[in-house]
């Protein structure tokens, strides 16, 4: 038999608030499956089962608020004994655990029909307190949406207590974010160092590769940053993993971490999967949804947790360069600012450029200085050979 | 199709990507980037819903005549035949 933990979401999550499940006793499930949603201060974030198994019993009730590391299923292997029948155990054997949502808000019993919500209906449908098993799909495709939800508030128009959730959402995720880089800054040794890159070629030659594309298809400059950035990797593999149990672990594959700002002031870093398999086109793509998803909701528990280093890009703000907060337990953040026209010396003449600062933050622990300039050196030959990253 | 259209049908886009934005305060010749707070990518999401829309593709190269609704609305007009 094994236990089914809440996952920690990243270094910032302390609990999270089962919102439904999405699997049953007696049912098969497959490691990457998704098996439950969770509330978090990220938002709605669907959980995936790291094994396969039977499911055995579900612990936990939709509307709990569960510790990290805290089981909330049991699963067995294939042939393995059903565990003897016992009532799911009271409540008070559970202390940590307690219902976060008033009784009525939660959404849906566990074995209910299954109902489908999209991410920002059923965040809506929160807000508002309103039941989902009850809301009515108006799309030939069954799903509710966020209009579903609004009118199912309009017609049923609760004293709602709705209102006040946002803020608190906001104080909680600020509060979250705040303890993940006060961690980082008293446990990771930082040190930082910074470049100036000419991007005019890796622009130009962006520019011609969207001319041929359609409006849906173009790529932005910041996956092709953000190729180069998982491609330069392979020469300095040390900043690419996780600093645990005293030692650096290097990953074998890229789970590239992105800082993604939310409309009200949140931050989530969810990570594109192997980005240094994926060509730029694909790069864009993988961007371009979890973009969405992170700010809809809808962010999958793997992408939450297993990024192995970060890039920050707050070049669009204005800002010419910025040294990012480490992300624990990664060992790298790159940080990429604005693109400027900036003087430039081209074998022996002054020039006008388009240039980029970039920066690295990493681990002592886990690289030295030297190490990370070799990185700094590898993104900018892959920034002057454009072609190479398509 | 008249610019009342063109003007509705960028708000539409607008504030499907930035629905928190303060539309009745917007001004016509300000960047509407900064004062929708929008980035590049919610960028990219207008100008393809300007697209389904309008059915008017616009090149990256022309991005910056959206810089503001005057402006956005001065080159669709323009782009769509409306005067």
């Amino acid at each position: 038999m094994h236990e089914f933990r809440m996952p920690s979401l990243g270094a910032d999550m302390e609990a999270g608030t089962l919102v439904e499940w999405n699997m049953k006793p007696g049912q098969t499930v497959k490691r990457g499956d998704v098996v439950a949603v969770v509330e978090t201060q990220k938002g709605a974030v669907d959980i995936e089962i790291w094994e396969d198994g039977i499911v055995d019993r579900l612990l936990v009730e939709p509307g709990a608020k569960v510790p990290v590391g805290e089981p909330i299923a049991l699963l067995r292997g294939e042939g393995e004994e059903a565990a003897p029948a016992q009532p799911a155990a009271p409540a008070a054997a559970r202390p940590a655990v307690e219902p976060a949502l008033p009784p009525g808000k939660v959404t849906r019993a566990a074995e209910g029909p299954r109902v489908k919500v999209s991410p920002a209906a059923r965040r809506r449908a929160a807000e508002l307190g309103v039941d989902l098993s009850r809301v009515e799909a108006s799309a030939a495709d069954g799903v509710v949406s966020l209009a579903d939800v609004e009118r199912a508030a309009q017609q049923a128009r609760p004293p709602t207590p709705g209102k006040a959730a946002e803020p608190d959402r906001a104080a909680a995720m600020r509060a979250a974010i705040g303890a993940a880089m006060a961690k980082s800054k008293r446990e990771i040794p930082h040190y930082y160092l910074g470049a100036t890159i000419d991007v005019t070629r890796a622009l130009s030659w962006l520019e011609q590769q969207n001319v041929g594309r359609p409006v849906a298809e173009r790529v932005l400059f910041a996956a092709v940053l953000m190729r180069a950035a998982a491609l330069a990797l392979a020469d300095v593999p040390e900043l690419n993993g996780h600093w645990t149990d005293g030692r650096l672990q290097m990953a074998p594959a890229v789970h590239l971490g992105v800082g993604i700002a939310l409309r009200g002031g949140g931050l989530v870093a969810p990570a594109i999967h192997d980005a240094e398999k994926k060509n730029t086109v694909k790069i864009m793509r993988a961007l371009a949804d979890l973009i969405t998803r992170a700010r809809s909701g809808g962010l999958r528990s793997s992408e939450l947790s297993d990024a192995t280093i970060t890039v920050t890009n707050l070049g669009e703000q204005g800002v010419e360069e910025v040294y990012g907060v480490i992300y624990p337990p990664q060992v790298a953040l790159v940080g990429f600012g604005k693109i400027l026209p900036r003087p430039w010396v081209d074998g022996g003449s002054i020039v006008v450029r388009q240039t980029l600062r970039v920066t690295l933050s990493a681990d002592h622990r886990a690289s030295v200085g030297h190490r990370g300039a070799l990185y700094l050196a590898a993104l900018e030959r892959l920034l002057l050979e454009p072609e190479k990253l398509a | 199709m008249t610019r009342q259209d063109i003007r509705d049908a960028l708000i539409e886009a607008l504030s499907a990507i930035a629905p928190e934005g303060d539309y009745a305060a917007l001004r016509g010749d300000r960047p509407l980037r900064d004062q929708l707070d929008i980035d590049s990518f919610d960028f990219l999401n207008v100008v393809i819903r300007l697209h389904d829309k309008l059915g008017v593709d616009i090149p990256e190269a022309e991005y910056q005549k959206l810089a503001t609704l005057d402006s956005a609305i001065d080159y669709l007009a323009s782009r769509l035949g409306v005067s």
